[in-house]
């Protein structure tokens, strides 16, 4: 070791505790973080709309709890599949890698697919039926802007999971792009359990 | 933090808690208890399993301290976002 890289490898510790591979951990938490607070906000607004109102329906009368519960199901188990991916990489274990992968993106591809059924179920027929459609409460207001932002979120989520399985396959990119993505879709299931919680169970 | 060098958690043992606790916060809502009591219970086992995901499949808990430290900001704002309105909530 030259004595240049010595002295660089001396002083690197102690300007940041973080490694050189965390850096970009660092930046999708910073990202996660904001995004946290873009849902925070909006489920505080959910919040103080419905406790404002005198006539607020109960959420689990209307809306098919059931469903969400396997849609709720369907994440935690996509999030299983994707630490199991990183686990897998990690270990060099490229088709078992490819695999889970490719089953957290049929996961997330699946609930997308739930979501559209019930909005459409909710819009044709059940918010109708109560009384509730747009125009007349802000109940379906505030459920499709929260619900649609997080679906939103599951999309890009799909998207981007599919890229790097693509990218990883190729050798282009590293098990740190899939530790990275899974900090992503294991915010997306943390913030559909929250929403489970508020929007649907309470 | 090297991925080289820390063993994996018990990530299906998280799973089937994740999975108890679902089952358990639904089974909540056929109870009837009070709106009090049932909206605590719903609260407390919604956090409980965030924080199972941020802290095992997130990592935070195998993190340096600074990773947690930026995931709790947004909580500690939402408290002070939720206390300030606080006087705007209820019946207009």
């Amino acid at each position: 070791m030259s004595e240049a890289a010595a002295a660089h490898h001396v002083v690197e510790p102690a300007e940041s505790p973080l490694t050189p591979e965390s850096w970009g951990k660092l930046g999708m938490w910073n990202f996660l973080a904001g995004d946290a607070m873009s849902f925070g906000g909006l489920i505080v607004g959910y919040g103080i709309l419905r406790y404002s109102s005198s006539n607020w329906p109960v959420p689990s009368a209307v809306l098919g709890i059931n469903l969400t519960a396997l849609m709720t199901f369907l994440l935690i188990v996509s999030s299983v599949t994707m630490v199991k991916a990183l686990a897998a990489i990690q270990s060099g274990d490229k088709p078992a890698f490819r695999k889970f992968m490719a089953l957290t993106i049929l996961g997330g591809a699946t609930f997308l697919g739930l979501q559209a059924y019930e909005w459409t179920h909710l819009i044709n027929h059940t918010l109708p039926e109560h009384k509730l459609s747009f125009s007349s409460h802000l109940f379906a207001t505030t459920f499709f802007v929260l619900t649609g932002f997080h679906g939103l979120h599951v999309t890009g989520g799909v998207i981007y999971n599919s890229v790097v399985l693509a990218l990883v396959n190729s050798g282009r990119w590293g098990a740190n792009h899939v530790e990275i993505a899974g900090l992503y879709w294991h915010f997306v299931d943390l913030v559909w359990i929250l929403i489970f919680t508020f929007i649907y169970l309470l | 933090m090297a991925s080289t060098t820390h063993t994996h958690p018990n990530y299906m043992g998280i799973f089937w808690v994740l999975l108890v606790l679902t089952v358990v916060e639904v089974g909540i809502t056929f109870l009837g208890l009070p709106k009090m009591v049932m909206g605590s219970l719903l609260v407390g086992l919604a956090i409980w399993k965030a924080a199972l995901v941020a802290m095992y499949f997130m990592h935070l808990k195998f993190e340096p301290k600074t990773l947690a430290m930026i995931a709790l900001v947004p909580f500690v704002l939402c408290v002070f976002l939720i206390l300030m309105l606080l006087p705007d909530i209820g019946p207009a």
